[in-house]
């Protein structure tokens, strides 16, 4: 199973990277507010089924993908 | 008389360039460097361990992130759990906080730059073994060189370790966004500390400040009273 894991900056966390990608785009014109960069990873899961590889992708992103004081996921299987 | 200073161990991960600096600036301060690879499933026989700078897993995913889960970082976590002296600087604070032995975390500069620059930090807490050198209310002059110092704790964390008095130092001018200022914290039990400045680039005067000798000198002294003596001729009074 394919899983898909969005990681964000939490709301109110400063986030200077996505910051400077607004400020950025205003320069070139584009009518932006509120840029925000996170992360995308793309994982291969074995597992039996969605519930199982849901639980699975849960513990890497306490584990390891998200660091839970500063930032969120959201995680997408297929 | 040539007394052995206690046995340190710095740790190097892959990516770290720290650690010969600060090999060489415990040497300079009395003790015994002893470099340890991050494969190492066990810690030598030694009285404190040093985390250093550089950028360890090329600071992949997060600061930190990834060498937390190095086979000597096991032994590190349980070296600190019985009370050994662990300090981290710059990168290995960043590694002591993914890891959870120092609380909050270091996020990107504000400004999005690389700073690389002597700054005054202020000493908020000279009961640590890292800081006992020190006087509280004493200003060091110590460089940094950092990307992503920016530490942060929730406000409720902040005045827990406000209230415990973990936070260790403060800069006196916020280089990097820093959540309160804070430069160093250190556990609740006082022997895990990390920092973002480089005590070990400060030890010498041909380099500027030698501010830097006092909290690696701290750090040697107290290694030397946990070792064990090693006793030549012990002679009672």
């Amino acid at each position: 199973m394919k899983a898909t894991v969005l990681v964000r900056p939490k709301p109110g966390i400063l986030d200077p990277q996505g910051e400077a990608v607004e400020s950025s785009l205003r320069q070139l014109g584009f009518a932006v507010g509120d840029a925000r960069v996170g992360r995308v990873v793309d994982l291969e899961v074995e597992a039996s089924d969605e519930t199982a590889a849901r639980a699975e992708v849960e513990r890497m992103c306490r584990q390891l993908l998200a660091n839970p004081l500063i930032e969120s996921y959201e995680i997408e299987l297929r | 008389m040539s007394e052995a200073g206690p046995r340190i161990a710095v740790l190097t991960f892959p990516g770290s360039n720290d650690d010969r600096d600060a090999l060489h600036a415990l040497e300079l301060l009395g003790a015994s460097g002893v470099p340890v690879w991050h494969a190492e499933e066990r810690l030598p026989d030694i009285a404190g361990v040093v985390l250093p700078g550089g950028f360890s897993y090329g600071d992949y995913l997060r600061c930190g992130a990834i060498a937390r889960f190095s086979p000597a970082m096991k032994a590190v976590a349980e070296f600190a759990a019985d009370g050994g002296l662990v300090l981290g600087i710059c990168n290995g604070f960043q590694i002591l906080c993914e890891a959870g032995l120092l609380p909050g975390v270091l996020r990107p500069n504000e400004s999005l730059s690389f700073l690389c620059r002597d700054v005054v930090l202020r000493v908020e807490g000279a009961e640590t073994p890292f800081t006992s050198a020190c006087s509280t209310g004493q200003r060091l002059t110590i460089p940094i060189k950092h990307g992503e110092g920016c530490w942060f704790a929730d406000a409720e964390l902040l005045a827990e370790l406000e209230t415990k008095r973990q936070i260790v130092l403060r800069y006196e001018q916020n280089p990097n966004g820093s959540i309160d200022d804070v430069a160093a914290v250190c556990n609740e039990r006082g022997n895990v500390m990390g920092l973002m400045p480089h005590p070990e680039h400060a030890v010498d005067p041909l380099l500027g400040s030698t501010d830097g000798a006092l909290i690696l000198g701290g750090l040697v002294e107290a290694a030397r009273a946990a070792s064990p003596p090693v006793a030549t001729a012990a002679a009672p009074l």
